[in-house]
C-alpha cells in the first residue's frame, strides 16, 4: 500500500525492507549489549520515537522482558534555535532513570550530527548513563561533528542537495523512505515533512 | 507572538501550545539539572514598578532555568524613586541591549505603552486593574491538569463552569481570567457585591451575580479573588466580617460545591476575609499547584516569545 511520492523520488526502502533492517539492529544491539540488561530505548521525535518502539518491542520478544522505551525531544538543545522562527518543542518522556542506564538513541536519519549532539546534550542534563549508543535507519552521511552511529538500517550515499524522506505508518500511515532531489520536491504537494538534518 | 499584553492576544490555538509546552517544562522543574540552554546569551529584565514575590521570582527563575541572564529592577532603590518617568527607565534599560522586559506597574497600560518605546520583547506582569495574563495562563494550566485528572483527553474547557469571585473591579486577574477562560471555551459568572462589580459588565462576556451561595452549586471550579486593599480608597463594604458572610469562601459555603470542584486563589491571600482557612487548605484546593505552575507556564512564555530568530529590527528612531 505505498502511495507514490512526487514523480521524482526514489524509493530506497519499502515496509518489508524497514521492517527487515529493524529486526536486525534489535539483534545488534542485543549482541552488543550482551542481552537486554540495563537497556532503556530513547527515541527522538517524531518519527524516531515510532522506530524506538519499534526496536524495544523486537527486542522485547527476543528477550522475554519488557524494554523501557521513551521520547527524548531535543528541540530546546538545537544549536540552530536562533536560525528559524521559534521551534514548536515535542513531548519527552523518560520511563526510568538514564543514571547507570545503556541509553540507545533512535533517530530515522543521520545526516549533520547536530540532531544526536543536542540529544547527547540533553541526555546529560537528564542523568549520567553508563553508555549512550546510536541506532538509526538512515545514515546519509555528510557528518558536521564527530558523530557516528553503532548500528545502521541502511547506509545511503546521498548529495547533501538531495532530500530523504523516511515514512512510518504509526506517523504517516505508510512505510517507506526516498530519496529525492531539492528541486524535484521545492514547491511540491507534499507537505513539508519533518526534513530530517537541516544543516 | 512579539508581546505578551493581553490574554485577548491569545488565540486557542496559541494558548493549548503554551499550555503543551508548559507541561514540558514542568517536566524540567523535577530534573536533577534544572536547565535548558534554550534561551543563552538572552536578557530579560524584570522591571517591576509594584510590590511581588510570586510572579518576579517565577519569572526569574523561568528565565535563569531556560539560561536567558535575568536583573530585576524594582522602583524601590532605582531611579524611579529619583523621580525618573517610565518612558525614560524602558529607554534606558532597552539601551543596554536586552531582549525582554517584564513589566508590572500600577498604571493600567503601562507595558502596552513601554512596547511601543522598544524593540524589546515586552512580557505584562500585572498593569493595574488592567491585565495579568500569565497568571491566566497558569490558572488555565493548573484547571486543565485538574480536569484531565477524571477526563484524561480534554482539551479545551467546553461545558465547565467557572466562578471568580470577590473584588472584580479591581482585579486584573478577573479581567485576563475570564478572556483566556472564554478563549478555552468554559463559561464564566463573576460575583462581586454591586460596589465592588465594574461598571459596564454587562458588555463582557460573562454572566454575573451578587449571590455566591446561589451559584457556587454550578461551578467546577471557583476562583476567589483577592480583596485588593491598597486599590481602595475605601467605602465598598461596610466590613472585613461583613464581606466575609456574604462573599468569602467559608467553611459552611464549602458544602455548596459540587465533589471535586476546584479552589483556586491567585494569592497572597487574606486568610479569614475572602477564603478561610478550611478552603485553603481543602483537599481540591488549588492553590499550591498554581504557584508551582507558574515558573513552567512563565517558562513556556518565555520559550515562545524569545526562542526563535530575532525579528528583524528596525533602527530605532526616536518615537
Amino acid at each position: 500500500m505505498t502511495e507514490p511520492g512526487p514523480t521524482s523520488a526514489r524509493l530506497v526502502l519499502d515496509g518489508d525492507q524497514i521492517a527487515r533492517a529493524c529486526a536486525r539492529m534489535a539483534h545488534q544491539i542485543l549482541e552488543a549489549n550482551r542481552g537486554a540488561e540495563g537497556l532503556v530505548v530513547l527515541g527522538i521525535p517524531t518519527r524516531g520515537v515510532a522506530l524506538a518502539e519499534r526496536l524495544a518491542r523486537a527486542m522485547s520478544e527476543v528477550e522475554g522482558v519488557e524494554i523501557p522505551v521513551g521520547a527524548l525531544d531535543v528541540t530546546l538543545y538545537r544549536d540552530d534555535l536562533r536560525r528559524h522562527p521559534t521551534r514548536a518543542v515535542g513531548r519527552s518522556r523518560l520511563p526510568v532513570s538514564v543514571d547507570d542506564a545503556v541509553v540507545v538513541l533512535v533517530d530515522d536519519v543521520l545526516f549533520s550530527g547536530r540532531t544526536v549532539r543536542a540529544a547527547l546534550d540533553a541526555l546529560g542534563d537528564l542523568g549520567r548513563p553508563r553508555a549512550v549508543r546510536l541506532a538509526v535507519l538512515v545514515d546519509r552521511g555528510h557528518r558536521e561533528l564527530p558523530i557516528r552511529a553503532d548500528h545502521v538500517g541502511k547506509n545511503l550515499p546521498t548529495r547533501a542537495d538531495e532530500r530523504v524522506r523516511v515514512r512510518l505508518r504509526e506517523v504517516d500511515g505508510v512505510n517507506d523512505v526516498t530519496i529525492s532531489s531539492e528541486e524535484a520536491t521545492s514547491g511540491a504537494t507534499a507537505p513539508p515533512a519533518e526534513e530530517k538534518g537541516e544543516r | 507572538m512579539r508581546h505578551l499584553l493581553s490574554a485577548a492576544d491569545l488565540s486557542l490555538a496559541a494558548t493549548t501550545e503554551i499550555l503543551d509546552l508548559a507541561e514540558e517544562m514542568a517536566q524540567v522543574q523535577a530534573r536533577p539539572v534544572k536547565k535548558l540552554p534554550a534561551l543563552r546569551g538572552r536578557t530579560v529584565v524584570n522591571l517591576f514598578f509594584e510590590d511581588s514575590t510570586r510572579t518576579r521570582s517565577s519569572f526569574e527563575l523561568a528565565g535563569k532555568w531556560l539560561s536567558a541572564d535575568v536583573i530585576n529592577v524594582s522602583a524601590k532603590g532605582s531611579s524611579v524613586s529619583k523621580g525618573e518617568s517610565l518612558r525614560d527607565t524602558v529607554l534606558t534599560v532597552a539601551a543596554m541591549g536586552v531582549d525582554a522586559l517584564v513589566i508590572r506597574h500600577s498604571a493600567s497600560g503601562a507595558p502596552g505603552q513601554a512596547a511601543q518605546w522598544t524593540d524589546a520583547h515586552v512580557l505584562n506582569a500585572g498593569d493595574g486593574t488592567h491585565e495579568h495574563p500569565t497568571q491566566a495562563l497558569l490558572d488555565a494550566f493548573t484547571l486543565r491538569r485538574h480536569f484531565r485528572r477524571t477526563e484524561p483527553d480534554r482539551e479545551t474547557f467546553a461545558g465547565k463552569v467557572v466562578v471568580i469571585a470577590g473584588d472584580v473591579t479591581h482585579s486584573r486577574v478577573a479581567r485576563s481570567n475570564l478572556l483566556l477562560l472564554r478563549t478555552l471555551g468554559a463559561e464564566v459568572v463573576l460575583v462581586a457585591p454591586p460596589t465592588l462589580m465594574p461598571a459596564g459588565v454587562e458588555s463582557w462576556p460573562a454572566a454575573t451575580s451578587n449571590d455566591l451561595d446561589e451559584v457556587l452549586p454550578e461551578a467546577d471550579a471557583v476562583m476567589m479573588l483577592r480583596v485588593q486593599r491598597e486599590r481602595m480608597s475605601g467605602g465598598y463594604f461596610p466590613t472585613a466580617r461583613e464581606y466575609t458572610v456574604g462573599y468569602g469562601l467559608t467553611r459552611d459555603r464549602l458544602t455548596l460545591l459540587k465533589p471535586g470542584a476546584a479552589i483556586c486563589h491567585p494569592g497572597p491571600m487574606n486568610r479569614g476575609l475572602e477564603i478561610s482557612a478550611d478552603a485553603a487548605d481543602a483537599a481540591n484546593s488549588l492553590i499550591l499547584d498554581q504557584v508551582a505552575a507558574g515558573v513552567a507556564v512563565r517558562m513556556s512564555v518565555l520559550y515562545q516569545l524569545l526562542g526563535g530568530e530575532d525579528a528583524p529590527t528596525p533602527i530605532r528612531g526616536e518615537a
